[in-house]
């Protein structure tokens, strides 16, 4: 058969039917679309609430324009920033500690079912009672204030990466375990090279939960702690606005605390997907 | 090549009851000689894999005696191949080569001359940095047959190393295995379902009936080594075949009793 001459065409060898032609256009358009719609959406939420305060009338105290709230955002950088810090020190030193704590504890257990058969319940019971309802307490025990904000984002943040770890530690290939066996691996040896970057995955799911939970513990628990006034992040600024009836601000240092968090997830999104980019499905689906 | 005389290891009336109250072995007997290709075959249930675990000290039997004969058995004596390949996913083929010898506290730099030359035997200089999931099937098991036999054990034991891969892969392997038994000349128990793949490699075949595990009979295949596709396609090949197939399906249909008498006149 003589070829046809497509040389204008930009895949002149590659002849493709009508249902792959619609499957690479779909895959296109959905690759764009990912990041396109969320935008264009965010976008008419934000002309929406503009023209909603304009045609209601609704004054600045209530609901602020967005514009206005970007200014106040520029205006009180300095001031909220600071705050940031702080509540960004809180969340980030919980965390570190919650990793250790869960990890610590999620190793002990795989040492002994004894010792996790006593001690989980112990952990669901501080996972599942309300932080707020256990502050007061802390409050009254614990007189350090960042030691109080700690105690609290962590009770709050350790409990995923406990749970996760333990389930990763444990679900480990039998026939791996038997081949350690078989290789007199002490089980040092099996917990290091075997069962920690088996639950690896296990524990970066766990450690993404923990890191939001993290920024909520620590922003709650200034929220319950900020009546005394001590403290200066965040939480501090929106109960200060909210007194002040600065609602600009309030709904800035509001931006600023849904910035963090969603800075915090990619962060630890991109973290475990470096980990496990080379050899865990999970990271697999992602890159396509 | 050894001489395939001397007894390497007996099991003597090898029992195994699970505590669910399920006997896996009843009163195995079983001599394996330094060298020998011995493929267990049998149905599935007929206690082949439970007798390798045995045999490799992965599992406790309930009764009767494992005797290694000659020099003490050692950890290193023994290489032991899955069904899976059953590699650490995030290794990649050198450090999971390496892993055996890892945990005998050999360094990565150390292990190099005996990695690369296992890895040479099994076709995979060159892959050193991949990780499993950038393999085949086949070269996965490649893989776990490198880390079998970096620590140069005495006897490989392989639990259906090849039933999942496809036929031409599983050739391929079979050839190479046989080569690399030939060369370093250990002893092999390869547990199998494959009436062709046992009579393709070993030099004997334990059949063995299930429903209680036991050594049924054993058919003597004597056809010299190196084999190859001559062998494969010849009619030695087809009637060794047709006499093993003939003695597993003897063995599935065997009544208790048949069985009775096979295991006691055995041996």
């Amino acid at each position: 058969m003589a070829p046809t001459d497509r040389a204008a065409s930009p895949v002149p060898a590659l002849l493709i039917d009508a249902e792959e032609a619609r499957r690479e256009r779909s895959i296109r358009m959905q690759r764009t679309g990912r990041w396109l719609l969320p935008l264009l959406i965010m976008v008419a939420a934000l002309v929406l609430w503009d023209r909603l305060c304009v045609w209601n009338d609704i004054p600045q105290y209530i609901l602020p324009r967005p514009g206005v709230v970007f200014d106040t955002l520029v205006q009180d950088s300095g001031l909220l920033f600071a705050s940031l810090l702080v509540t960004l020190r809180i969340t980030a030193l919980s965390l570190a500690l919650a990793v250790i704590g869960g990890v610590g504890l999620a190793v002990l257990f795989t040492q002994s079912r004894w010792i996790e058969m006593s001690l989980f319940p112990f952990a669901i019971v501080l996972q599942v009672t309300p932080i707020v309802a256990i502050f007061p307490l802390i409050n009254i025990y614990v007189d350090d204030q960042t030691t109080k904000l700690l105690l609290c984002a962590w009770i709050v943040a350790f409990f995923p990466i406990l749970s996760n770890t333990t389930l990763g530690l444990n679900s480990v290939d039998r026939n791996l375990i038997d081949y350690f066996k078989l290789n007199g691996a002490s089980r040092w040896q099996t917990l290091w090279h075997l069962r920690l970057p088996a639950a690896m995955p296990y524990f970066l799911g766990g450690l993404k939960i923990a890191g939001g939970l993290a920024l909520i513990g620590a922003v709650v628990a200034e929220f319950v702690a900020g009546t005394a006034g001590q403290s200066s992040g965040l939480a501090s600024r929106i109960i200060e606005a909210g007194y002040r009836l600065n609602a600009p601000r309030l709904f800035a240092a509001l931006i600023l605390i849904s910035l963090t968090g969603i800075v915090i997830f990619l962060t630890l999104s991109w973290i475990s997907h470096l980990v496990l980019h080379r050899w865990h499905e999970s990271a697999l689906k992602q890159e396509q | 090549m050894p001489a395939r005389t001397h007894p390497f290891l007996i099991l003597q009336s090898i029992g195994k009851t699970f505590a669910s109250g399920v006997t896996a072995l009843d009163r195995v007997n079983l001599t394996v000689n330094e060298g020998d290709f011995m493929s267990l075959l049998g149905p599935s249930g007929c206690g082949k894999s439970t007798a390798l675990r045995i045999i490799a000290g992965l599992s406790q039997p309930t009764s009767g005696v494992v005797d290694w004969r000659g020099p003490p058995i050692r950890q290193n004596d023994i290489g032991f191949v899955f069904q899976e390949p059953t590699l650490l996913p995030w290794a990649s083929v050198y450090d999971n080569v390496w892993l055996p010898l890892r945990l005998r506290g050999v360094s990565r730099k150390e292990a190099e001359p005996q990695i690369a030359e296992v890895l040479e035997r099994v076709h995979l200089t060159g892959f050193e940095k991949a990780v499993p999931r950038e393999l085949s099937g086949g070269m996965k098991m490649r893989v776990s047959i490198a880390r079998g036999l970096v620590t140069r054990p005495r006897i490989l034991l392989m639990d259906e190393p090849f039933a999942a891969l496809d036929e031409i892969t599983r050739f391929k392997l079979n050839n190479d295995l046989l080569e690399l038994w030939a060369e370093r000349g250990f002893t092999v128990i390869f547990v199998t379902h494959s009436v062709f793949e046992s009579v393709f490699l070993s030099n004997r075949i334990t059949v063995m009936a299930a429903r209680p595990g036991r050594v049924f009979e054993e058919v003597r295949v004597d056809v010299p080594y190196p084999r190859n596709e001559t062998f494969r396609t010849s009619p030695d090949y087809a009637s060794l075949c047709r006499q093993t197939s003939g003695v597993l399906v003897r063995a599935i249909n065997a009544t208790a009793s048949e069985l009775e008498e096979a295991s006691h006149g055995a041996h």
